[in-house]
């Protein structure tokens, strides 16, 4: 309970923020005093309160990216002292809590840093080569209407289970911002292995996997060499087994494929 | 202006079929000739503009996130309705109809709420072949489980995020027809007025929120699907952008707005913790499956646990109170919302709250944990108990969770006819943002079912009607209609840019929250609807005056945007109350305390106000004009609401 919390003693704290006015700005880091932060704040709520400040004294407040704050729209990102979502494991920025940090502490927050995602303002970024992926293939081609019953089809529990496991994926970015390269296979794939799992998803499976890819290397995200981070920093716990998989599919369906 | 709710005539288990088959269709060759304009990509908009896409339609969508993919209906976390009676209990569509009008305490359209039971069976079909991964049983089959205010097994869902694997289905159907181009996505990009030429719907004026120009896009429809407007209060479950700005510009053109007042406050939220919040986070109500919700019995004892001068686990089982059970013994924990909202507002009222604030009650699961193990417990509710432990710093394995209700869900918004058509030709309203199939209070899990119902099943028929009666022919935005719009939405930003005063738009948003939930909330009475309305026409003055909205509008500007929102917040919440004081009974979430039975419940008067209230804009601080759609019941009777 709160009240028998006694670190409840509110925290003086200094960041370094980046701030960029747009796209074609250079932008640098600037230093904050955030004053008088209460542990139980959530890590955006600190931000908060420190725009408040800023707009009382005529600084223009720090855009970010934010809007369920509970960790499922995906659209938090914030690079925190050099890891994306903070220093919290499986946690995004929204449900990052003040109680992580300590009285004192020098916070730096940056944007992702990638060349897919250019900044759209400070923190704030533009992921919508993400959306262009799924646009290429991260769907079952069903229209509305004239579809089986539901339970038609049975699916084994442990294949849902997985299935959901993958699809859970938020698209926030992190795994890119992670990723010394820039990849986003740990994000093509969480999409590629729910559908490759289900029956419904795998009428279109080869071809699925070729244009996601495509529209991947197109976008200019950088490719996998295995280092992990990507499953390490997920706020949600995407599997590495998912890219795994993705290479399997990828090397199946270039081996049998209907494209070529 | 006489409402006409175009009703089809007919038992109310053929109305949809016959209507279906009596609109008119436009031929597939000629639905490319036509535009609809969708705004908002959640769970209503995202599968009305798929399935509009895959018509043939040309459809431009809008979004103010930075994806299609991000709409508030991803938060949604228990599950989807749907009478497929897949666990032999005895579901049907009557009995979907008829839970749903109670739950609604027979505040809705019978037709309306037929229809919906009648698709729901035909969402969970869909969703399914699209690759959506709902819980599964080991023999492969569906898994179901029960909600408030249902006594059979009809909820489908995928773990606690159901609404994040119901929304990316929608989101993938919609992406595979942005691919084929016949959606055209927008997003960060903002609706701020609606377009009319000859009293028609014809486009709307947008925002795009990266670079801030100013856009006329025209179209032969417009479907409004942004949501609900429960950030009214501040502090709500929605997402930090909701907002009802779009409901809200069309209002001011015409359409209707219907029952303002009518808003779901959700039992189990975690409670606030100090000024600086800036969003209650909800539990999903299936916790109430297994959990169960009490305070202490006395006083005295609650006020030493705040005091920390004993533990949760020091108050023995003869001195709690689970009052849900004690006074519900039917559907215990599983009462409907505002029934267990209220409650646990009473019991803090009476001064039984726990907490350093005693506004909260406990959610205690040693219960389950006890019957089923920690793994089971676990498997079903383990990302809201770890969400719960990231929030409060608590394990809810070992002590129970703290719960307070909280601001959820609107079931007023705009007033549509069985189509779903506004009192504008053209103009349409699905999902939270119309009024139309909770009446007085939601049941759970049942808004996914309606926004899905509406844009999948419902609006792609209705839509086509409409269609079919007008000429192809396009109005170019170059249309002074257009021109003038756009001057006044540029107008009303650089009024906004220019107060340059010295309170935040955060300040006057708070302020405005603090008296909704103070006077409209939970609990209301005509004395502070009164003091609330002149509090709110005070403090919107003062927002003209000296509010502080830095920068440009060129450019990314998110107070801007905000400073927008809160100034429709400061005109919509003044209707709320109206609305609030209009309605002279108790009925769902809407509780006026003169109007309650001597146990606490809520009391209705089906005499004289068994009617949806439709307002009408009249001009700025000038009273709204209230029109009575009245509403018959032939196939429910009317009762006090039990679930004793």
């Amino acid at each position: 309970m709160a009240g028998n919390n006694p670190n409840l003693k509110p925290m003086n704290l200094t960041l370094r923020v980046w701030r960029q006015k747009n796209n074609h700005d250079a932008g640098k880091l600037e230093t904050y005093k955030a004053e008088n932060i209460s542990p139980e704040m959530s890590f955006l709520e600190m931000l908060d309160v420190v725009n408040e400040n800023l707009a009382h004294t005529g600084v223009d407040p720090i855009a970010f990216d934010h809007d369920c704050r509970e960790g499922i729209c995906g659209m938090c990102s914030l690079f925190i002292n050099g890891r994306p979502h903070g220093p919290e494991t499986g946690t995004t920025t929204c449900q990052l809590h003040m109680r992580k940090f300590k009285d004192g502490d020098t916070i730096t927050i940056e944007p992702w840093r990638a060349q897919p995602f250019p900044v759209h303002k400070d923190l704030s970024v533009d992921r919508s080569a993400f959306d262009r992926i799924i646009q290429a293939g991260g769907y079952v081609s069903v229209n509305t209407g004239g579809v089986p019953d539901a339970n038609a089809i049975p699916i084994p529990k442990s294949i849902a289970d997985k299935a959901f496991d993958a699809a859970t994926c938020i698209a926030c970015g992190a795994c890119v911002a992670a990723c010394k390269n820039a990849s986003a296979m740990l994000f093509v794939s969480a999409k590629v292995s729910q559908l490759a799992m289900l029956p419904q998803g795998k009428v279109e499976r080869k071809t699925r996997v070729e244009n996601m890819l495509a529209q991947m290397d197109k976008e200019g995200f950088g490719a996998c060499t295995n280092i992990g981070s990507c499953a390490a920093e997920c706020p949600v716990g995407i599997s590495l087994e998912n890219i795994a998989m993705l290479n399997r599919e990828f090397i199946a369906a270039k081996a049998t494929s209907d494209n070529v | 202006m006489i409402l006409d709710s175009k009703i089809p005539e007919g038992a109310l288990a053929e109305k949809w079929d016959k209507h279906k088959f009596n609109v008119k269709l436009v031929n597939p060759a000629n639905k490319r000739k036509y535009d609809v304009i969708v705004v908002g990509t959640g769970l209503a908009g995202a599968s009305a503009a798929a399935t509009l896409g895959e018509l043939g339609y040309n459809v431009k969508a809008f979004c103010y996130q930075d994806s299609p993919r991000r709409a508030h209906s991803i938060a949604a976390q228990g599950g989807i309705n749907a009478a497929k009676n897949y666990q032999n209990d005895g579901d049907s569509v009557f009995r979907l109809f008829y839970d749903t009008i109670k739950g609604g305490d027979y505040r809705a359209r019978e037709a309306n709420v037929y229809r919906l039971a009648q698709v729901s069976v035909d969402i969970i079909d869909q969703c399914v072949a699209q690759g959506v991964p709902f819980a599964r049983e080991y023999g492969g089959l569906l898994a179901n489980r029960s909600f408030g205010g249902a006594q059979v097994s009809r909820t489908f869902y995928a773990r606690g995020q159901t609404g994040q694997q119901l929304l990316l289905g929608a989101y993938s159907a919609l992406s595979r027809q942005i691919a084929y181009g016949k959606v055209k996505m927008y997003p960060r990009t903002e609706m701020l007025d609606l377009v009319m030429v000859d009293g028609k719907a014809r486009g709307i004026i947008t925002r795009n929120m990266v670079t801030g120009a100013i856009e006329s896009h025209s179209g032969h429809a417009v479907i409004l699907a942004t949501g609900g407007y429960g950030n009214v209060f501040f502090l709500s479950t929605n997402a930090m952008g909701c907002n009802a700005t779009a409901i809200w510009r069309a209002h001011k053109k015409g359409a209707l707005f219907g029952n303002p007042c009518f808003t779901q406050i959700h039992p189990t939220c975690i409670p606030v913790s100090g000024d600086y919040q800036s969003k209650l986070t909800l539990m999903s109500e299936s916790l109430r499956n297994d959990g169960r919700v009490w305070v202490p019995k006395t006083q005295e004892m609650a006020q030493r646990l705040r005091r920390n001068e004993i533990t949760v686990a020091q108050i023995a089982e003869e001195d709690r109170d689970y009052f849900l059970e004690r006074k519900y013994p039917a559907f215990g924990n599983l009462v409907p919302r505002d029934v267990a909202s209220r409650n646990a507002k009473l019991a803090c009222d009476e001064g039984r709250g726990v907490g350093t604030t005693g506004l909260a009650v406990y959610l205690d699961f040693a219960d389950a944990i006890k019957r089923d193990g920690q793994d089971k417990v676990a498997a079903k509710y383990g990302n809201l108990f770890e969400m719960y432990a990231k929030i409060t710093g608590e394990n809810p394995y070992e002590t129970p969770m703290r719960i307070y209700p909280a601001v959820h869900y609107t079931m007023g918004g705009l007033w549509v006819d069985y189509n779903l058509m506004t009192t504008i030709p053209g103009l349409y309203a699905t999902g939270e943002c119309n009024f139309s199939d909770h009446g007085a209070n939601r049941l759970g899990a049942s808004a996914l079912m309606q926004g899905l119902a509406d844009g999948y099943f419902v609006i792609p028929y209705t839509i086509g009607d409409y269609l079919a009666q007008m000429p192809a022919n396009r109005v170019e935005t170059s249309h002074p209609a257009f021109a003038e719009a756009e001057r006044n939405v540029r107008d009303g930003i650089q009024q906004l840019l220019s107060i340059n005063g010295t309170k935040t738009v955060d300040e006057y948003h708070k302020e405005l929250g603090h008296i909704m939930w103070n006077y409209c909330g939970m609990a209301r009475n005509a004395e502070g609807l009164t003091k609330a309305k002149g509090m709110i026409r005070e403090l919107r003055a003062d927002f003209w005056r000296n509010v502080k909205v830095m920068g440009v509008n060129e450019e990314f500007n998110q107070t801007l945007e905000k400073a927008g929102r809160v100034a429709d917040f400061l005109e919509l919440g003044e209707l709320m109350v109206d609305d609030a004081l209009n309605r002279n009974e108790s009925c769902g979430g809407h509780f006026r305390e003169e109007y309650q039975t001597p146990e606490n419940e809520a009391l209705r008067d089906d005499a004289n106000y068994a009617y949806v209230a439709a307002w009408e804009y009249t001009g700025p601080n000038q009273p709204e004009k209230l029109h009575k759609e009245e509403l018959k019941f032939e196939n429910v009777k009317l009762t006090q609401r039990s679930y004793k």
